[in-house]
């Protein structure tokens, strides 16, 4: 830590802090000039500044039958159901499968199938089955999130010490007590990391269901924002569904976080 | 040393159940499927065949469309221009993302550089690009291209990247001082070490691929197996909404099995020892 060394540190880190600048004002630049100048019609490409206009004008008058805030939060409620729904099926599926050999080899050969089924495959049965305002949607979602749930539930579950729930068994640990107290807390942390890439999945699926069959949500905004060949609504809708996922994404790493600290901290 | 003492503490009876369980696995797995099977032939006089088919309407749903066509084409034909834009788009994203986290990986100073412009293009989910693609191209081929090689294009930068990163120091100090130029460096000591992490990204890469294919066929085409779904869910036949969503599983498993024997084959020293 001699003075030289941080002040190499300092200059290379103001290098770097440079750098960074000097990409994002080239990106911003380029992507301005190209549209200021008229290179790029306005009809194709709006400028950042015109994308950042628009994106306040959404969110106080209505497009496409609500304002930005009412699709997000359309969309929000069904991301929300749909997630909680494939968390609630898909973990303790894949704690059974980890657990019960027998489970795992009668359900594998159906999830192992379904699996590669891509989410937005199952529109026209969703349509079909749950029609296109709250239930479809939701079918969609689950598609999205229920593998990621059920195969880091599985691992959690197999990745369990063997000698610890031989420790609990000798030491007289009953059937429930075992999953509750050395099972559970065991896989947890490779849950909670499949609820994360679930989330995302499931953010994902629903944009492109509510590409396809629904009638609200930022999906549909930017659905909307294509037939009226306005790129600049398409744009500030994307800029707000990149904004929900970091959102959706930093809430569960927090949690992430939170619980492996409680769990590194209940181990020692 | 664990691995050692399952080795000695085995009895042999444990073994012998060891041994007997894929037979149990197929058993189990095979009858839960043949009962399933059962269900779905036992209930068809139940079924409502507007909301699911019963197997003779998936049976004749495929005879129809793999010999006179449907949706504009037979099976065969929509599933080879589905799976030719998917890997097309995964080429294309494949060829620009992989160089770009290789350098990203190796230079700090190209990493300055590119990853503010990254970090805006990353949280938008691919499946949102497709509106502003169709805007840009259309409802044709190209529009699907740009919305693929965008979904593949993130994936494979971002573990290239993290590859490239988490090659061991050591290795690259020892390379140095053998006087390993900067080429050689590249071609013999971080690309080999980065390559698991690679074909992670590759797989991923991969499955986002054909997830925006379908998607995007969806939203709009002429052809593939996105519009026979489409199509079908209009004509409310059921029968052939099964047929397209089987050919879209079949068609990413065999993808992905064949990565994955690419994967074999360009890395011999991970394969389990026999």
């Amino acid at each position: 830590m001699n003075s030289a060394s941080t002040v190499r540190r300092l200059v290379a880190s103001g290098t770097s802090l440079g750098l960074s600048t000097i990409g994002l004002l080239a990106f911003f630049g380029v992507w301005f000039l190209a549209s200021a100048s008229g290179l790029a019609p306005k009809r194709v490409l709006p400028s950042p500044s015109d994308v950042a206009v628009t994106l306040y004008q959404i969110s106080v008058h209505p497009f496409a039958g609500y304002t930005l805030e009412q699709h997000l939060t359309s969309s929000l409620e069904r991301f929300l159901a749909g997630f909680a729904l494939a968390a609630a099926a898909g973990i303790p599926t894949g704690l059974l499968m980890g657990w019960y050999a027998p489970f795992r080899y009668a359900i594998s050969p159906f999830f192992d199938s379904l699996r590669f089924v891509a989410p937005l495959a199952w529109v026209p049965f969703a349509a079909l089955w749950f029609g296109t305002g709250f239930g479809g949607p939701i079918l969609i979602i689950f598609s999205g999130a229920f593998a990621p749930c059920v195969i880091n539930s599985f691992r959690g579950a197999r990745l369990v010490d063997q000698h610890l729930t031989e420790a609990a068994r000798t030491l007289g640990a009953g059937h429930l007590r075992l999953m509750a107290q050395v099972l559970l807390p065991g896989a947890l942390p490779s849950i909670v990391a499949g609820l994360r890439i679930s989330a995302g999945l499931a953010w994902q699926s629903l944009i492109g269901a509510e590409l396809i069959v629904v009638s609200s949500g930022v999906g549909y905004l930017i659905v909307q924002g294509q037939g009226d060949v306005a790129p600049a609504v398409v744009m500030a809708g994307m800029a707000a569904i990149g904004f929900v996922g970091i959102a959706i994404d930093t809430i569960l790493l927090m949690i992430q976080r939170g619980i492996l600290r409680t769990w590194q901290g209940a181990v020692q | 040393m664990r691995a050692i003492i399952p080795a000695v503490s085995h009895q042999p009876p444990q073994r012998r159940l060891i041994s007997l369980w894929p037979s149990m696995q197929l058993t189990i797995g095979g009858g839960a499927v043949l009962i399933a099977l059962a269900i779905w032939f036992g209930s068809s006089a139940l079924i409502d065949t507007t909301r699911f088919p019963t197997p003779r309407e998936v049976y004749s749903a495929g005879l129809q469309i793999l010999t006179t066509g449907y949706a504009g084409g037979t099976l065969l034909m929509h599933a080879l221009h589905s799976m030719k834009l998917a890997l097309l788009g995964f080429f294309c994203g494949i060829g620009c993302g992989m160089p770009l986290g290789l350098i990203m990986g190796y230079s700090r100073k190209a990493e300055a550089l590119l990853n503010p412009i990254f970090f805006f293009i990353k949280p938008i989910p691919p499946l949102a690009w497709i509106p502003l693609a169709i805007v840009w191209f259309g409802l044709g081929d190209s529009a699907k291209i740009f919305v693929i090689w965008f979904s593949a294009f993130v994936p494979i930068l971002i573990n290239t990247y993290t590859g490239v990163r988490s090659v061991d120091q050591t290795l690259l100090s020892a390379a140095r001082v053998y006087g390993a130029d900067r080429r050689i460096l590249m071609r013999e000591v971080i690309i080999p070490a980065a390559l698991p992490m690679i074909f992670g990204g590759l797989r991923i890469s991969l499955q986002a691929s054909w997830m925006a294919l379908v998607a995007a066929e969806l939203v709009g085409a002429f052809y593939g197996l996105g519009r026979v779904l489409m199509i079908a869910a209009q004509d409310i036949y059921p029968g052939m909404i099964v047929i397209a969503m089987a050919c879209v599983a079949i068609a990413g498993m065999a993808m992905t099995k064949a990565l994955g024997l690419l994967e074999r084959v360009a890395l011999p020293w991970l394969r389990p020892m026999q």
